[in-house]
């Protein structure tokens, strides 16, 4: 996908002033928070701690060992009958599957939710190949008609109102001007039917892969993802190789994880195990089945220590959800497949750090998106990690600017001792002085403090410090006695 | 009096003591004999030292109050959170290590702020990790450092400070002070024993107002876009007051509510409970 991370900032300013795009993702983000609240709720909320310990616990120890368990993977699908590549980068990946359809005569494509195709950008490839890719997940159609990306990872148009899918029905489908959803989305069906009918290729993503069996597991709501599995005659699933889980009955916690902290279902309408081709006693199934693994720089990733907990993701979106950056600026402002929380953290070192380095502060580091992970994942730590590495890191990382810099080396010696701190407060009272009135300063009109008057009043400083309160007044007053009503509880 | 009792809105489930969710001894452990001979010395934050004194004094107050015997170790600017949230890690470690020097032999720091409590309490022993002697050290400090409502209900062992409010209360709850700290009904507790004080629960009380430090001037339009939600919900609890812990999220909100002249009025915790009055409680 191409790389538009640089322009953050220009991208979220739009978002802000977009009133229907801001209308139509206050409810849909909203409606999903609560969702994943009250299925908490139903759980319990000690339940739900447990198998987040216990999410962790797998993921963690899965990722610690992640050679071991490709390895075991990989040999399983084999002997399922299936095929595994392992892709370095989105090239690789690529061209494994353009040259799967190249081989075997492939004409169409229909395509099941899956955010590593979008890494690849996997539609134009095929599209350059007078191949045609279908996207068959509703929301993924509607990207598709609309020509954009993903604004969400589970819910890709999820800023997309009623009437704008209408509108593109109307123009890309010729149906009628359709006032429902059931209508639009029995439109759509209509349309794919014969598109699943008629496709040589399914391609699918990959929610879990369990490596004792060598089963690749689909978490989805609509169906497609089984239709893309088993009417083509050639299946080919991708997965990120951060993906795996060591056994099946993992998948009893992760299953439980995910649906509900994604959509706060119990559990989706469709689970679909797949282990490889059709078996001579199947009635049905795809003649091939092939399973493309890829790093596309997750193995660095995986080198850091302070990072590598960003593969502990099962991709269920509540960080987007939760976060109030993400809420106000949308996905399509971060400018790459991942947005959100976990998007700061993994797509900096997907696309490189310089290129993204914007993503990293772009959270007032609430924590958040770390309270409602499934998996418990610190991504407040790890922007502040990678914020250290724009600061401080090595040569080509180091991208904060010089008036930050300077600000930070001039605020280092105001803080160095009370004295210096008490001389620049001496300067800085008499420069705030044709600014304040009534102890507050409505404009001050140099950066960084006109950026915050632009919304905000800024306060004076105060007549005395409580350095000097302190040793004026404070320090020698004399201790009350404690009134009768304090009194140690019980 | 029992009108009052019944309009006082009270968190949704008994909130004891044992429910309080911070990972400290439960009350029962304390020692009771030490509580007139505790000291306390006080971090006071480098915002309130410049810009918020009187949220310094009310603490002093109010620790007196309680017996509590407040020293201000002179020599303290800045805990180094502004330059380690900006990635300047090496700068904030020279900050920390100067704090570990200042507070090297106080029984208790306590500071009226959830996100400098967390510099101390969580972040310093993180960045001294690669320096074995001073991390010890940071824990150390770690162990004896309180956020200001922690300090009086888990070491106090107190809700009832003799605090007298006249007016409607509502309490936004600080992001630092809430997920690294986990101090979630400390400060709620104390609210509900401020006679005369009603309060009003605020919706979203717990998402973030914004601030974020340095977030606030790098990003000042999606800083001020998510301030917008939180004042919309200030302003239909319509109380005389809203209460938080950090000084930090108070001058961010009241920014903005001193900009468009709400009535509310930004109220530091310990400044509500620093006020004493004639209410017959």
């Amino acid at each position: 996908m191409e790389v538009k991370t640089q322009r953050f900032r220009r991208a979220s300013a739009q978002a802000l002033a977009d009133d229907s795009l801001q209308s139509a993702m206050g409810r849909a983000i909203g409606h999903f928070d609560q969702a994943r609240q009250a299925a908490i709720e139903e759980l319990t909320p000690e339940l739900w701690e447990r198998y987040r310990q216990r999410g962790q616990e797998i993921k963690s120890h899965t990722i610690e060992n992640l050679d071991y368990y490709l390895g075991l993977l990989a040999w399983r699908v084999e002997g399922n009958g299936g095929t595994v590549h392992f892709a370095t980068d989105t090239r690789e990946a690529t061209d494994i599957v353009l040259d799967l359809a190249r081989t075997r005569g492939v004409k169409s494509v229909v395509k099941s939710k899956s955010m590593l195709s979008e890494e690849m950008d996997l539609n134009s490839a095929l599209e350059s190949q007078d191949i045609e890719p279908v996207e068959t997940d509703l929301g993924e159609y509607i990207i598709q008609l609309a020509g954009e990306t993903p604004f969400h990872i589970i819910a890709p148009a999820m800023h997309k109102s009623k009437e704008e899918v209408s509108e593109l029905f109307f123009d890309k489908l010729r149906t009628p001007r359709l006032t429902e959803i059931e209508e639009m989305a029995a439109a759509a069906r209509q349309a794919l039917r014969q598109k699943f009918l008629d496709a040589d290729m399914g391609v699918t993503g990959v929610n879990f892969a369990v490596a004792e069996t060598g089963t690749i597991v689909i978490v989805t709501n609509e169906g497609n993802g089984r239709m893309c599995t088993s009417l083509p005659r050639i299946h080919v699933a991708l997965m990120g190789m951060e993906k795996v889980v060591p056994a099946l009955e993992d998948m009893a916690v992760m299953l439980r994880l995910l649906p509900r902290a994604a959509t706060g279902q119990r559990i989706t309408s469709y689970v679909t195990f797949v282990s490889g081709p059709r078996r001579r006693s199947d009635e049905d199934g795809p003649d091939e089945f092939h399973l493309v693994i890829m790093d596309n720089n997750r193995s660095k990733l995986l080198a850091d220590p302070e990072l590598r907990e960003a593969l502990n993701c099962i991709r269920c979106g509540a960080c987007l959800n939760t976060c109030p950056v993400y809420q106000k600026v949308g996905g399509h402002a971060y400018g790459y497949v991942y947005p959100g929380p976990i998007g700061a953290v993994i797509t900096p070192v997907m696309v490189g750090l310089p290129k993204a380095k914007d993503l990293p502060f772009a959270s007032s580091l609430c924590g958040a998106c770390r309270e409602v992970c499934p998996i418990k994942i610190n991504i407040p730590r790890m922007l502040l990690k990678l914020r250290g590495d724009l600061a401080e890191g090595g040569r080509g990382q180091r991208k904060v600017s010089w008036w930050e810099r300077a600000l930070v080396r001039a605020w280092a010696i105001t803080v160095r001792s009370e004295r210096s701190l008490a001389w620049t407060r001496g300067i800085a009272s008499l420069l705030q002085r044709p600014f304040v009135s009534g102890g507050r300063m409505r404009r001050i009109p140099f950066p960084p403090f006109s950026r915050w008057t632009r919304n905000r009043d800024f306060p004076g400083l105060a007549p005395r410090s409580f350095h000097q309160q302190w040793e004026k007044e404070l320090k020698d007053r004399p201790s009350p006695t404690p009134p009768p009503s304090v009194r140690k509880r019980e | 009096m029992a009108a009052r009792q019944a309009e006082c809105s009270r968190p949704a489930e008994p909130v004891g003591l044992a429910k309080a969710t911070s990972p400290l001894l439960p009350l029962a452990e304390l020692p009771n004999a030490r509580l007139p001979t505790l000291k306390a010395s006080l971090f006071v934050t480098c915002l309130v030292d410049q810009f918020f004194p009187e949220v310094g004094e009310s603490v002093v107050t109010v620790l007196r109050r309680l017996g509590v015997e407040v020293d201000f170790p002179q020599g303290q600017t800045c805990c180094g959170q502004p330059a380690f949230n900006s990635g300047f890690r090496s700068q904030a470690k020279a900050n920390a290590e100067r704090f570990l020097d200042l507070f090297q032999d106080s029984e208790y720091v306590v500071t009226p702020s959830g996100s400098c409590a967390s510099m101390l309490k969580v972040f310093y022993p993180e960045l001294l990790h690669d320096a074995p002697a001073l991390q010890e050290r940071a824990d150390d400090l770690s162990r004896r450092t309180y956020e200001f409502s922690q300090f009086l209900v888990h070491i106090l062992g107190l809700t009832d400070v003799g605090a007298a409010y006249d007016g409607t209360v509502t309490y936004h709850a600080s992001c630092h002070l809430l997920r690294e700290l986990e101090v979630t009904k400390e400060p709620l507790l104390l609210i509900e024993e401020v006679k005369g004080a009603r309060f009003v629960p605020l919706d979203g009380t717990n998402e973030c107002c914004g601030f974020g430090g340095a977030f606030s001037v790098k990003y000042p339009e999606i800083s001020a876009a998510i301030l917008e939600d939180k004042l919309r919900n200030i302003e239909a609890t319509g109380a005389d007051a809203l209460v938080a812990c950090d000084s930090g999220c108070l001058m961010h909100i009241a920014g903005a509510m001193s900009r468009r002249g709400m009535k509310t009025r930004p109220l530091h915790l310990a400044q509500l409970l620093a006020r004493e009055g004639n209410h017959g409680g």
